[in-house]
């Protein structure tokens, strides 16, 4: 299982990538993909919507379950990876990469210094089991 | 050996761990719910063949004179046609014509039946049966002493002759026969729970792990796949099959459920005076499949709606793998139950176009290989 280190990670399982123009990057991490099996079904705020932090944004469901997905930070929608509203199987092929889930305007950048570095999320997920 | 009700392990728990499946608690066992994952899994199941542990499913014998006159009294189906070396699929009805159990019938001799019945209704049967048997009778919880393997898929016949002592192609489908797979003794009969052709083994649970362990041997030049839970889930929905706990309930009666073919009317049996009453009343609600048009899952509990008002609703759903589509079934007003009447399904606020459609979604026929 891999946790890149240049992310930062939440203890709801997404994954954050800063971008250089106060964006970021969300999606899913590999944990979470595996542990929800194949993913069949996702559910994305709309371009220019609002997201807040530790709240739900979208869904994700695999044969089993359902999964709410929730925010890292507070802030406006900018793009939507839309792509993976028709496949979203590249969840489990491809979390970090091309199954990116929504890109945000930061509207509190403080905010990132809550999030789990790699090490911090490794040992956290490693607690849970 | 005491062991924590809900913490039971089949013979094949080992054989899960090792291969990587994950565990879930399923009617206070635990057991593996997916391997490899569970596309792949029901793909297999619909292409080649598939490996399933069934061990929790419970066995009750009944034993005796007069066993036959007490199974058509207990059970809806008519047991009078099964011959030694038969089964049917039958259910159980309490006085209102709930459904307390669906099963599979063996007649094992004249006077010596087995009754697989689903894991959670196990304790609830024993004591149902103990009640109503006659003096002249023995009900026994066989259950312990019984190990269950499924193999199912086009392929299963293949697998199965290599390590079996009986010809596969010789046991008709709905009857068994008593013999050897892999050396150990084994009741192997021509049953399953996905649609496709194959096979259940009832074995001793010490033998539980050489049958596996040869099958998948033998299945390996097929492809073949441990399967879990959730793909006999999915596979099951594919083809239109009930689950107790999900489409049938003590509250619901064989004409809710459209399992009349399995009612036979022209005999007595406990239920049958509330099942007629239902018959000639007409009930309000009927199961029913739906296809939804994207890709939302219909789950368990939403409501299937229809201008604006609720209709029905869902009892099971899932992503079908071999059709690509989303499916359903629920409880719906029987004036919508016809097939390409469209209705939609409500997910957290909002509302998905679906489409009634003929049960089963999928026949395992159509598929040509």
């Amino acid at each position: 299982m891999e946790f890149p280190r240049d992310l930062k990670y939440t203890k709801e399982h997404e994954w954050v990538r800063e971008e250089d123009d106060n964006t970021v990057v969300v999606g899913i991490t590999d944990y979470a993909q595996d542990s929800l099996g194949d993913v069949v079904y996702v559910e994305l705020p709309q371009e220019g919507g609002t997201v807040t932090k530790n709240e739900p944004f979208g869904v994700v469901e695999s044969v089993k379950a359902v999964s709410d997905l929730y925010s890292p930070v507070t802030g406006t929608v900018v793009e939507v990876n839309d792509a993976i509203i028709d496949s979203p199987e590249v969840i489990n092929e491809d979390p970090y990469g091309d199954a990116w889930m929504i890109k945000v305007e930061l509207s509190n950048p403080e905010e990132l210094g809550d999030l789990l570095t790699a090490e911090e999320y490794q040992n956290y997920i490693e607690e849970e089991k | 050996m005491q062991v924590k009700p809900t913490h039971r392990t089949t013979p094949l728990f080992g054989i899960h761990k090792a291969l990587g499946a994950r565990i879930i608690e399923f009617a206070g066992w635990q057991m593996p719910v997916e391997y490899e994952g569970i596309i792949k899994e029901c793909l297999a199941v619909r292409s080649a063949c598939g490996i399933f542990d069934v061990s929790h499913m419970g066995e009750l014998m009944v034993r005796g004179s007069k066993a036959l006159e007490f199974l058509q009294w207990i059970t809806t189906n008519d047991a009078s046609r099964l011959k030694d070396g038969a089964c049917q699929y039958t259910l159980i009805c309490n006085d209102h014509g709930g459904i307390m159990d669906d099963v599979i019938l063996y007649r094992l001799k004249e006077e010596e039946f087995l009754l697989c019945v689903n894991a959670v209704n196990r304790d609830k049967l024993l004591g149902w049966l103990e009640e109503k048997a006659p003096s002249t009778l023995t009900v026994e919880d066989k259950s312990d002493d019984y190990a269950l393997i499924a193999l199912q898929g086009p392929r299963s016949m293949d697998v199965l002759g290599q390590v079996s002592s009986v010809e596969p192609a010789d046991i008709k489908r709905f009857h068994f026969s008593c013999g050897r797979v892999a050396g150990k003794d084994a009741l192997i009969s021509r049953t399953g729970y996905t649609g496709e052709d194959g096979f259940e083994l009832y074995l001793s649970p010490q033998d539980a792990e050489a049958v596996w362990s040869a099958l998948m041997e033998e299945g390996r030049r097929y492809d073949i796949k441990p399967c879990g839970l959730g793909a006999r889930d999915v596979l099951r929905i594919e083809v239109g099959y009930p689950l107790y706990g999900k489409e049938l309930t003590e509250e619901i009666s064989p004409v809710e459920a459209a399992l009349m073919r399995f009612v036979h009317m022209e005999k007595d049996f406990i239920g049958r005076e509330a099942i007629e009453r239902r018959l000639r009343c007409g009930t309000q609600k009927v199961l029913a499949g739906f296809e939804v048009e994207g890709k939302l899952i219909p789950r368990t509990g939403y409501t299937l709606k229809k201008d604006g008002s609720t209709v029905g609703r869902v009892t099971s759903g899932t992503w079908s793998p071999v059709l690509e589509r989303a499916i359903g079934m629920g409880y719906i007003e029987r004036g919508l139950a016809t097939p390409d009447t469209p209705i939609e399904v409500e997910a957290r606020g909002r509302l998905h176009r679906a489409m009634v459609k003929k049960l089963p979604f999928y026949r395992p026929s159509e598929k040509t290989t």
